[in-house]
């Protein structure tokens, strides 16, 4: 038996909406928005102009700098925008809008057919980088940099995060039971790029036919498939490395100070996309799921499809939804509008009803310890909430680890006084950093 | 192309956790008071219509000033979320069954305006409302705090004296002579058919209560064990003859210290937040308890002996931080 992390809560896990949905390839859409920054590091400059043909596969926008990441186009068809559109991690970016011309073309050279073990580290990375990849289970931190870790770091284990921890998303589950093979030569590719013999791939128990399939797929590999104990935060890469190796990465450290690199499911299917047939990441499967949306599906969609056309294909909305999120319901981001395209960190897309969500009238702390014991991170999550409220930053982080609260949402969901110690958390990191940078000047 | 548009303007747009567990202030107050309940019904059995009386008054008095300190302070009325109902019911419960309804009254109004509203509402107070309600009392109408009624299910035996008072005064051997042997002694207090508050001497009503929290996760399982387990272990050891001569299953069972270490110790917002920090308040109130029922002048410490570790909480809390992830290699 594993020896689970500290901490954690256990949410109904609703994943039952789609967990046994086959992945359904979605139409395309009439016209697709692409932000220039999708992900983590510096934004991305269009590269093309309104009035330009592009095909499927070219990069509309670039940057130099090394933790960036290449936009692609996901469909072919006539640049008719380049301006500020909502987005559902930054509110608002610049974007190029895409109106399909129906014949959905690759640009010249991809897809092709190659053996991957014939490009060395170098070559491999620098592959990745150039399909723009990253990390795909919300993240969105550039793969190419995560796979070069500084020489001093010696790395040793990787792990593949399939623990899908957040309620009601299934995507990665259904990719492991349809896309297996893909996904085994994903993480041959990423193991042979770091150098590494351990491998494991850490599947929640909550999926027994994941486990099933993927110790199938991977036997004879090397890789150890490990059913861990269904707890949310399961997925967050610090919790998995501690069940996983028992090392824990030291406060305010990455994984590679012990040794480790984790990616996502979806990732490693994009590594292999990209290295075997030089396809960039243009496309994803994301859940659409939730109470308010009619079919609740797992979509393999193109990068930029608006949330509304996603919802379309699920046969719009049942009810009044309460909610639109992007991502997880522990973690995900509630969108003010469903003209928000699907980007390459989307996980899901959650329509939830008002019964749902849940979430009642703030009131004062009590000091019922539940968020202490919830906190996979060991802080007091109340304390941080009280201090936020008085507008005490400093001595949050200062005397109450403020900087070490990885915002999972395990406090706040067990409170029985509903306070959004979240918010609190990030309103007191923000107010940290802006004096920081104050300071600076 | 989906037959019902989404309209922006309804969504609800917030940060991060979207979904929430059932868990609220008021099932947990009123899931309390459900606890407490069995005891509350025997002491009425125990000692009739008095006994039903100090409940009611108790219980009104309380919900009756949070009505209006909070009508009174321009704030939201939240009497329904059981807060001031459990103060009441447990101050009721740790009074003595003819207590005149009047002083029942102050209690509870002491209890909730002074000793939680004056600290800034539910969740603010530094000491058990409740035991600051009984405190009061004991320093006003010590007299009357420390009359006993006569009870319905008397047996002749029991005189209308408390187990503790007859230790303190007069000695163990007369303790064991009024209950007629050890075995009808720990009868009576286990099952409660004793003297003392309206709701403190059902041990096994109690323990029903506590256990039921435990299982619902309201309480944690080390306060009640770690307070009665010091209790148990300093009475024993600091006998009447000597060393290790105490009756340490008299002393668990008597007085208030069920009820205290269940439903008192174990109150969210006056103890520590963390388990070691729980732990070291249980074994400082038990040691108090001991040391006054041992060597005060009081037959009884648990009410005061939690308030003092109500006081140090805030230090405690500051002792025991949790231990943070990622300092261990």
């Amino acid at each position: 038996m594993l020896k689970s992390f500290r901490g954690g809560v256990h949410p109904n896990d609703h994943k039952s909406y789609t967990c046994n949905k086959s992945i359904e390839v979605a139409p395309l859409p009439s016209k697709v928005v692409i932000p220039t920054r999708q992900h983590i590091g510096a934004p991305c400059s269009p590269i093309v102009q309104k009035g330009d043909m592009v095909k499927k596969g070219q990069v509309i926008a670039k940057n130099d700098a090394f933790v960036s990441s290449n936009v692609h186009a996901s469909i072919s068809g006539k640049v008719v925008d380049v301006a500020e559109y909502p987005h559902a991690v930054f509110g608002k970016c610049l974007s190029i809008v895409i109106e399909n011309d129906g014949l959905d073309q690759w640009v010249e050279g991809i897809p092709v057919q190659r053996d991957w073990q014939k490009f060395n580290a170098d070559e491999l990375r620098a592959i990745i980088r150039e399909a723009g990849i990253v990390g795909m289970g919300g993240a969105t931190f550039p793969v190419h940099v995560k796979l070069a870790p500084p020489k001093d770091k010696k790395i040793d284990t990787f792990i593949l995060n399939a623990a899908e921890c957040e309620p009601y998303l299934t995507a990665d589950h259904r990719a492991m039971l349809e896309y297996a093979d893909r996904i085994v030569t994903g993480v041959k590719i990423v193991m042979k790029l770091l150098g590494v013999n351990i491998g494991y791939v850490g599947i929640e128990e909550n999926k027994p036919d994941a486990i099933s399939a993927m110790t199938k797929a991977f036997s004879g590999t090397g890789v150890k498939v490990v059913g861990l104990p269904t707890k949310y935060p399961q997925g967050a890469e610090k919790m998995l490395i501690k069940v996983l190796t028992d090392r824990e990465v030291p406060s305010g450290a990455l994984p590679m100070e012990v040794g480790v690199v984790v990616q996502n499911v979806g990732t490693v299917i994009a590594i292999n996309d990209a290295v075997v047939n030089g396809i960039p990441l243009i496309q994803r499967v994301t859940t659409v799921s939730g109470g308010a949306v009619k079919e609740p599906k797992n979509l393999l969609v193109r990068v930029g499809t608006t949330f509304e056309d996603a919802i379309g294909y699920c046969g719009g909305i049942a009810k009044t939804p309460e909610k639109i999120i992007s991502g997880g319901p522990m973690m995900g981001f509630a969108q003010s509008n469903v003209n928000v395209p699907i980007i390459k960190g989307s996980s899901g897309i959650l329509v939830l009803g008002k019964d749902e969500v849940n979430s009642g009238k703030e009131s004062a702390c009590i000091r019922c310890g539940k968020c202490v014991d919830a906190c996979p991170m060991g802080l007091i999550p109340s304390m941080l909430s009280i201090l936020g409220e008085r507008n005490l930053y400093q001595e949050a982080k200062e005397d109450f680890n403020l900087l070490d609260c990885v915002e999972c949402g395990s406090c706040v969901y067990g409170c029985p006084a509903k306070r959004n110690i979240v918010q609190y958390v990030r309103y007191c990191k923000a107010q940290n950093a802006a004096q920081a940078a104050n300071a600076k000047k | 192309m989906s037959e019902i548009k989404v309209n922006n303007d309804l969504l609800t747009v917030s940060t991060s956790p979207h979904i929430r567990s059932e868990e609220s202030i008021s099932k947990i107050m009123w899931t309390v008071s459900l606890a407490l309940a069995p005891a509350a019904i025997f002491g009425v059995y125990n000692f009739g219509i008095p006994a039903l009386t100090t409940i009611v008054v108790g219980i009104l008095a309380a919900v009756a000033s949070e009505y209006f300190v909070q009508k009174l302070r321009g704030k939201e009325i939240t009497i329904n979320d059981g807060s001031a109902f459990l103060t009441g019911l447990l101050l009721a419960m740790c009074l003595p069954p003819e207590l005149p309804f009047y002083m029942t009254a102050v209690g509870s109004f002491i209890a909730v305006a002074i000793s939680k509203h004056s600290m800034g509402g539910l969740g603010h107070n530094i000491f058990n409302p409740a035991h600051i309600g009984r405190a009061a009392i004991m320093v006003s109408w010590p007299v009357a705090m420390t009359t006993w009624t006569k009870m319905t299910t008397s047996v002749d035996v029991v005189t209308s004296a408390t187990p503790l008072n007859i230790l303190k005064q007069q000695g163990y051997a007369k303790l064991l002579e009024t209950f007629g042997g050890t075995t009808e002694l720990y009868t009576s207090l286990f099952i409660g058919t004793r003297n003392g508050s309206v709701g403190e001497t059902s041990t096994i009503l109690l323990l029903i209560g506590g256990i039921f929290l435990i299982y619902k996760r309201y309480i944690n399982w080390q306060v009640p064990v770690f307070m009665i387990g010091t209790v148990a272990l300093l009475t024993w050891i600091f006998g009447p003859a000597g060393l290790f001569t105490g009756d340490p299953v008299f002393h668990m069972m008597a007085g208030g210290l069920v009820i205290g270490a269940f439903f008192m110790a174990t109150d969210m917002v006056t103890i520590p937040i963390t388990r070691k920090g729980q732990i070291i308040f249980a074994v400082g109130a038990g040691a108090l308890t001991a040391l006054i029922r041992l060597k005060g002048g009081y037959p009884e410490g648990v009410c005061y002996s939690i308030l003092l570790m109500n006081a140090v909480t805030p230090l405690i809390d500051r002792l025991c931080p949790p231990v943070k992830f990622g300092v261990r290699r």
